[in-house]
């Protein structure tokens, strides 16, 4: 899972986070492992009921996984999640 | 008399905390911001047990809520790492922003409370770093039936009694409501504040108050600013009469009361619904020293013209003799008095909206005290 900048302090400065996979797992499997040592990451991701934070944006191969299905997006080994913060506001 | 060597006002706003310190309650040092681009809604300054702690409530619009608290004056920041305010499972409730951090009595030291968006009500006796949910309140069967003024739903005053059994909290939109056990059961104590905008003016709950406080020193005494009218109960919220003659206009969000005094209060009165504004454009804060039977108008050291109102948290007392008045803008500009607002100084300006404003005196320990690197979140 590749973190932006803001988020690094949170993860030990790592930009990278990866997680063992026998086969393929829901985004929602992949979060819970990598943010499992790193809790404060986790929720600056998602709230108390599991849900993505509104201005959180999780890609897998390139999409957004809200027009995908959700935290149920399959993730395959070795496949990239990207975490991309909103771009907006004043 | 000064009591201490040195004061801080820490000042949350839409983008960050400021920290101001000063020896003399005039002369202020601005240094910040921490938290850069979160919003800072709530802040408590616990002075107990021989250290300073400061805890903020901020939130950040991408990444979330939290709590971070300081003991080193904003040099460094902490924050457990699950987080101190977490809703817990089966309430399927997410926090949204804390909007009120409140130490205790110095008798109960440890005891932190804070007030929360969704309405909700919560305790930690460990300095704030972990909070539990009041059920009495989140399960209220009133909580359907309660909503959201424009900036959330959410508790925003609570008031302690000296024993700690009674407490008072008010919410935006609700009302007051009051409990004898401690936090256990609560009941909605609203009779005669008015609710103009509901079909029914007069409703048990539903209210719109804006901000309660509780006279230091007579014991069943608070006042309301509520949205239009400004209300003093004697009998511990069972009923409510209104105080707002003598104010140019009785909409505003803060009310303060004075550390020691009885009767003594302060609002800042805004013209609404349709404008919001200080009334005329002339900034000014009101102060009652006989229980809201008449009001004197404080400006001196404000702007001749200001058309930014002030929110409900963004105005605090201090502990001190005489008591420091601190209020912020949403137009960003910061002003204090060190003597119950009959000067006021700006101490900061051209910061982002002011959205909460505390200030206490500090060891002289923390006088030397740097500005902090900038922290995010």
């Amino acid at each position: 899972m590749v973190l932006p900048s803001v988020l690094q302090p949170l993860a030990g400065g790592q930009s990278l986070l990866t997680a063992p996979a026998d086969g393929a797992a829901t985004v929602e499997r992949v979060l819970d492992l990598v943010t499992g040592d790193y809790p404060a990451l986790g929720r600056r991701l998602r709230d108390e009921t599991g849900a993505i934070r509104r201005y959180v944006n999780i890609y897998v191969n390139g999409n957004e996984i809200r027009r995908l299905q959700g935290l149920a997006t399959e993730v395959s080994p070795g496949q990239e999640v990207l975490i991309i913060q909103s771009v907006a506001g004043g | 008399m000064a009591t201490a060597e040195s004061y801080v006002l820490a000042i949350g706003t839409k983008k960050g905390l400021w920290l101001a310190t000063s020896p003399d309650r005039k002369d202020w040092s601005l240094s910040g911001p921490h938290f850069l681009m979160s919003e800072v809604p709530s802040i408590g300054i616990d002075t107990r047990d021989g250290r300073t702690r400061i805890l903020v409530g901020v939130r950040s619009e991408h990444w979330g809520p939290t709590v971070f608290h300081s003991d080193d004056l904003g040099e460094t920041w902490n924050e457990p790492e699950r987080g101190a305010i977490r809703f817990p499972e089966g309430t399927d409730a997410a926090l949204e922003r804390v909007w009120q951090i409140h130490p205790d009595a110095e008798s109960r030291p440890g005891v932190v409370w804070a007030g929360c968006e969704p309405i909700s009500v919560w305790k930690s006796t460990d300095g704030g770093e972990h909070f539990e949910l009041n059920r009495g309140l989140w399960d209220h069967p009133h909580r359907g039936e309660w909503g959201a003024g424009y900036g959330g739903a959410a508790a925003h005053s609570i008031v302690l009694d000296r024993t700690g059994e009674k407490v008072h909290v008010a919410m935006s939109t609700g009302g007051v409501y009051r409990s004898l056990d401690g936090g256990s059961s609560w009941e909605p104590r609203n009779k005669g504040i008015s609710a103009y905008f509901m079909p029914d003016p007069n409703p048990e709950f539903g209210q719109c108050v804006h901000k309660i406080a509780a006279d230091a020193a007579v014991d069943g005494r608070l006042y309301a600013q509520n949205h239009h009218g400004v209300y003093r109960s004697d009998d511990d919220a069972e009923s409510w009469e209104s105080i707002a003659e003598g104010l140019p206009a009785d909409f505003g969000f803060v009310m303060l009361t004075h550390p020691r005094r009885a009767g003594t209060a302060w609002v800042i009165p805004l013209k609404a619904d349709g404008e919001r504004i200080p009334p005329e454009g002339k900034l000014a804060v009101h102060r009652t020293d006989d229980a809201g039977a008449s009001w004197k108008r404080l400006d001196d050291g404000l702007p001749a013209s200001d058309f930014n109102s002030v929110l409900r948290d963004a105005a605090c007392v201090d502990a001190e003799e005489p008591a420091g008045v601190y209020f912020g803008t949403r137009g960003g500009s910061v002003y204090a008095s060190a003597d119950e607002g009959e000067h006021f100084a700006e101490v900061a300006s051209h910061l982002p909206d002011v959205l909460c404003v505390r200030a206490a005196a500090v060891s002289p320990a923390f006088a030397s005290a740097g500005p902090a690197a900038a922290v995010s979140v």
